[in-house]
């Protein structure tokens, strides 16, 4: 059975989708998802609610998709056949990406996304120290995750990216190298790097927001050490955390995750799920969080409650700054005039912080240097008009 | 009433030696009001007269005593205000000098002193509080007796609380201080020795009758400011307003002038009538200068206008009091004030502060300089930022202090006055426990933390007062600090060249401590012209991300970059670097907050 056989074609534009699997083994203490423990007896409603959901969005989407991309909660979590009637259901697409605990794939699993259309899967590994990924109470072992990889090397899936994570309480610089080393070593053809954030409200920040405080100092050259590692390694440093295997290494293929580009390059996408997003044609919404909420509303056919938020054109410029400037290629500033602050700009140029360029005819872009991608933040901020 | 039976006094004493208490005794014992009326109108007067909307304090009452007009004139209580205080005691002709029986003679008690004694006023010494267990009066009428050179049973001794020996205190008064003087057939001339804005009524000024006599109606000319008005009151208090047709040779009193502003009439002018005017005026009027200088602007720039405000309605009433605009690329709009002294600059702050509900940041007090140009021109310089770069010499104001200290702290006293670039002027033992040390410093020494350090090396024991000595050359040096390159002006100060690397190297560490990390190295420096005598770095932040950004969360990213640009906006910017007003704050305050 291949990927796309339930999809009926669209006669909309929006060429990304996105969809949502809340359900986990359970709820990771830094992790501010919208995410639901077990609940095995309801994964099958929520497929369908899925499935219902896209139904009235489809004339939103365009004929063929580019990219769907499964995100959690953990995707392979959910019950194998549920999974499966849902990937059947979805449209085809030319990159399908679905997220995976290492802990969660099996061979079966690995055939099972790989028979049905999947061409990419991002595994979660966060660390190979068992002392870290027990303070980040994550379930899979090292092992596991070796396991994990293998499997789906086994079945023939040639584009796996591998999630990590850095500053973790506890971390030292050799963790950080061995980390690195670890993953490397999985030859991945992608790496998702991100520094552990203690966000408000959770019980990691409840735990460790103190110790991170404290180790501040000390782990603040570990976004250098993971982006001179990896581009050592011959991965190009794409986005702000991302980083792929050099199309010269990987036979001129692009390995950078085509959907999430979407998302940076200010393209329109749609989210089903509980608490996805959705932007399309200037309008931004996010679906209620609530399971119950969302069942009802789709088992009686109706469109599940919404936040809506408007996004003005002067809203969506800037936005297409902030998320442009994560990226390796130069912004164009056509049409982004509004957005930027010229003389910030220059200032942020004297620093050799951002680059200016106009090649030939063509419109004038910008670009950040490597210094001034480490501040990233700092700089976007200053640069938004 | 006859000149002969007229006797002008004031009482000087020490902060809680008993001044008011004494005072309200004796208007209880003179019939001026009955002891309840007393607590109602004395100390309501202010309140009662709030409501209608009169802000007149009493300056003199007046009283009779055994068939003698006793006027009884109030003096400013602190050491800034020493031109007022000589102001008023010239306006006398005797003078109570009450000091407490458990604390003897304070610093402060011993300036007025010797101010009543330049006054050539007859000087009635009292020992108050001689009801209080601890207290010594034989002690201390000793220390009065030698001071004033009088034989101790000359001394009062008496309970200003109880009553006990009040009423030989008006006997003295009426016995020993001289009548009044003054020629009754001359042409008039009245000393103003206080005045007071009213909103309703102009400018009150509180007058001593030296010669001839005014009348109500009468056209009057101030003398020094050339001011010229109509009396459209006269009066005295008694101890509330009573107007009177006349105010006749030797009398004090009031005369209400209509006037707007008090800065048109001045403290220490003489008073005198158009029709037949006095030749000259009475001696001794000085246009009061400002010595200590500090920014005054508000921590919210917006409520700018309303310092400004405030500012108008202080100076109504406080003709010492200077301000005028200044702008500060670090700290925005702002005044530049000019105080007679530290306590002075403490008293404005507070009032604008608690009256007017202001939320004030203060730089670093700074004095009066005089700057001798290459060009031969002298200036006088009231901010650091405003100092020339190349000068001649500078002058800086000296002060005269008198510290009185118990005798095991002279070392530390003596220890402080030299790191403060003092001179050494006399050591006198007041007592057998009790030292008076006199030194000449620098006031720029004083108004940094001197009263502070005075107090805390001698555990609070210390009194300490002062008057201006002078200018003086001396061997200074403007710092300038520098952030990221570029000076900032609110920071910079004048110190002697000696203490310059200590001063700049302490605002440049704290600085450091201050100023957030930026995108790039921040050096801050503190110079002397180009050479720069301490510098600190402030690294550069090597990452500032957001880790992740996805399309669940852009809306939240854009939120928290938008939060992180308002935040820069309310940075002030020195150049290219962004500094929380906090920073600059902090370091304004670097032992810079003179209480008292």
């Amino acid at each position: 059975m291949s990927l796309g056989d339930g999809g009926r074609p669209g006669c909309g534009s929006v060429r990304h989708l996105y969809v949502h699997l809340p359900f986990c083994v359970h709820r990771c203490g830094y992790c501010d998802f919208v995410t639901l423990v077990g609940r095995a007896g309801e994964h099958g409603r929520y497929v369908d609610a899925l499935l219902a959901e896209l139904e009235l969005e489809r004339a939103a989407l365009a004929p063929r998709l580019e990219t769907i991309f499964l995100g959690g909660g953990t995707p392979t979590f959910t019950s194998a056949s549920e999974l499966a009637r849902l990937l059947a259901a979805l449209p085809a697409a030319e990159e399908v990406t679905v997220e995976a605990n290492p802990e969660t794939v099996t061979p079966e699993l690995a055939l099972l996304l790989r028979e049905h259309g999947v061409t990419r899967v991002s595994v979660g590994v966060q660390s190979f120290r068992p002392h870290l990924l027990a303070v980040l109470e994550r379930r899979a072992t090292p092992a596991a995750v070796h396991a994990a990889v293998y499997a789906l090397r086994d079945v023939g899936l040639d584009n796996i990216s591998l999630d990590l994570l850095y500053g973790i309480p506890g971390q030292s610089a050799a963790d950080l190298d061995r980390d690195l080393g670890d993953a490397l070593a999985l030859e991945p053809e992608h790496l998702s790097c991100y520094e552990l954030e203690a966000k408000p409200g959770t019980r990691f920040t409840h735990t460790f927001g103190n110790e991170l405080a404290r180790q501040a100092e000390a782990m603040e050259d570990y976004f250098e050490r993971v982006v001179d590692r990896l581009t050592g390694a011959g991965y190009r440093w794409y986005e702000t955390a991302n980083f792929c295997v050099h199309p010269e290494r990987a036979e001129g293929r692009d390995l950078r995750a085509r959907h999430n580009l979407a998302y940076w390059r200010g393209r329109d996408y749609l989210g089903i799920g509980i608490g996805a997003v959705s932007t399309v044609q200037g309008r931004r919404w996010r679906t209620t969080p609530g399971l119950g909420s969302y069942l009802a509303a789709l088992g009686h056919g109706e469109a599940p409650p919404r936040e809506l938020e408007p996004l003005p054109p002067s809203v969506r410029r800037r936005e297409r700054v902030l998320l442009g400037l994560r990226l390796d290629e130069p912004l164009t500033l056509r049409g982004l005039d509004e957005a930027v602050d010229l003389a910030a700009l220059g200032r942020l140029e004297q620093l050799g912080l951002a680059e200016r360029t106009r090649s030939g005819d063509a419109d004038e872009s910008v670009a950040l240097t490597t210094r001034g991608r480490f501040l990233g933040g700092g700089v976007t901020a200053e640069l938004l008009a | 009433m006859d000149q002969q039976r007229i006797r002008n006094f004031s009482i000087i004493a020490h902060i809680d030696h008993g001044k008011s208490t004494l005072a309200d005794r004796i208007l209880e014992l003179t019939d001026a009001v009955s002891s309840r009326e007393m607590r109602e109108q004395v100390l309501d007067t202010m309140e009662l007269e709030r409501e209608r909307g009169i802000t007149i304090k009493a300056q003199a009452v007046r009283v009779h005593w055994k068939g003698h007009e006793l006027n009884l004139i109030d003096t400013p209580g602190h050491v800034d205000f020493t031109y007022e205080v000589s102001r008023s005691l010239q306006a006398c002709e005797g003078a109570l000098l009450v000091v407490d029986a458990a604390q003897g003679i304070e610093a402060q008690t011993l300036a007025n002193a010797y101010l009543a004694i330049e006054n050539d006023l007859e000087i009635v010494p009292v020992v108050n509080k001689i009801d209080l267990p601890q207290a010594d009066p034989k002690g201390t009428a000793a220390e009065l007796a030698d001071l004033v050179g009088e034989s101790s049973d000359r001394v009062l001794r008496i309970s200003a609380k109880t009553g006990e020996g009040v009423a030989d205190v008006l006997d003295a008064v009426v016995e020993r201080v001289p009548a009044a003087g003054g020629a009754a057939d001359a042409p008039a001339r009245a000393l103003v020795f206080d005045s007071s804005y009213d909103q309703y009524r102009g400018v009150v000024a509180f007058v001593r009758v030296v010669d001839g006599s005014f009348r109500h109606r009468e056209r009057l000319r101030a003398m020094a400011a050339g001011t010229r008005f109509e009396a459209e009151e006269l009066g005295f208090f008694s101890p509330t307003m009573r107007p009177t047709e006349s105010l006749g040779t030797g009398e004090v009193g009031y005369v209400i002038t209509g006037l707007k502003d008090v800065s048109r009439l001045r403290v220490g002018d003489t008073l005198t009538s158009e029709g037949r005017p006095a030749e000259a005026p009475l001696p001794g009027y000085k246009d009061v200068k400002p010595m200590v200088f500090s920014g005054l602007y508000p921590t919210d720039s917006d409520d700018y206008p309303e310092l400004r405000d405030a500012l108008e309605k202080l100076k109504l009433n406080d003709a010492a009091l200077f301000y005028e605009p200044e702008t500060s690329q670090a700290l925005g709009f702002g005044f530049r004030c000019g105080f007679l002294g530290l306590l002075h600059m403490e008293i404005v702050r507070e009032r604008l502060e608690r009256e007017f509900d202001l939320d004030l940041l203060v730089t670093a007090p700074n004095v009066a300089y005089r700057v001798v140009t290459p060009t031969g021109e002298t200036i006088e310089v009231h901010s650091p930022a405003d100092m020339p770069a190349e000068f001649e010499r500078i002058e800086e104001p000296y002060i005269r202090a008198s510290i009185i200290v118990p005798k095991e702290y002279v070392g530390s006293v003596m220890e402080l006055c030299n790191e403060r670039r003092g001179r050494y002027g006399s050591l006198e033992y007041l007592s057998e426990s009790r030292v008076h040390l006199t030194y000449e410093l620098p006031l720029a020494e004083v108004v940094l933390d001197f009263y502070d350090q005075l107090k805390s090396r001698t555990r609070g024991y210390a009194s300490f007062d002062y008057d201006l000595a002078g200018f003086r050359e001396a061997d200074l040096a403007r710092v300038d600090i520098l952030v990221g390159g570029e000076a900032v002006d609110a920071l910079s100060l004048v110190v002697h060249r000696a203490s310059a690397y200590e001063r700049g190297r302490a605002l440049v560490e704290r600085l450091r401590d201050e100023i957030p990390r930026q995108m790039f190295d921040v050096a801050i420096q503190a110079a002397i012209g180009s050479r720069v005598i301490a510098r600190e770095t402030v690294k550069a932040r090597r990452k500032d991300v957001l880790a992740k950004c996805y399309g669940g969360d852009i809306t939240r990213k854009r939120k928290l970059l938008e939060k992180q640009k308002a935040g820069k906006k309310r940075m002030k910017q020195v150049g290219m670097v962004e500094v929380p007003q906090e920073a600059f704050l902090a370091v304004l305050n670097l032992g810079q907050e003179p209480r008292r």
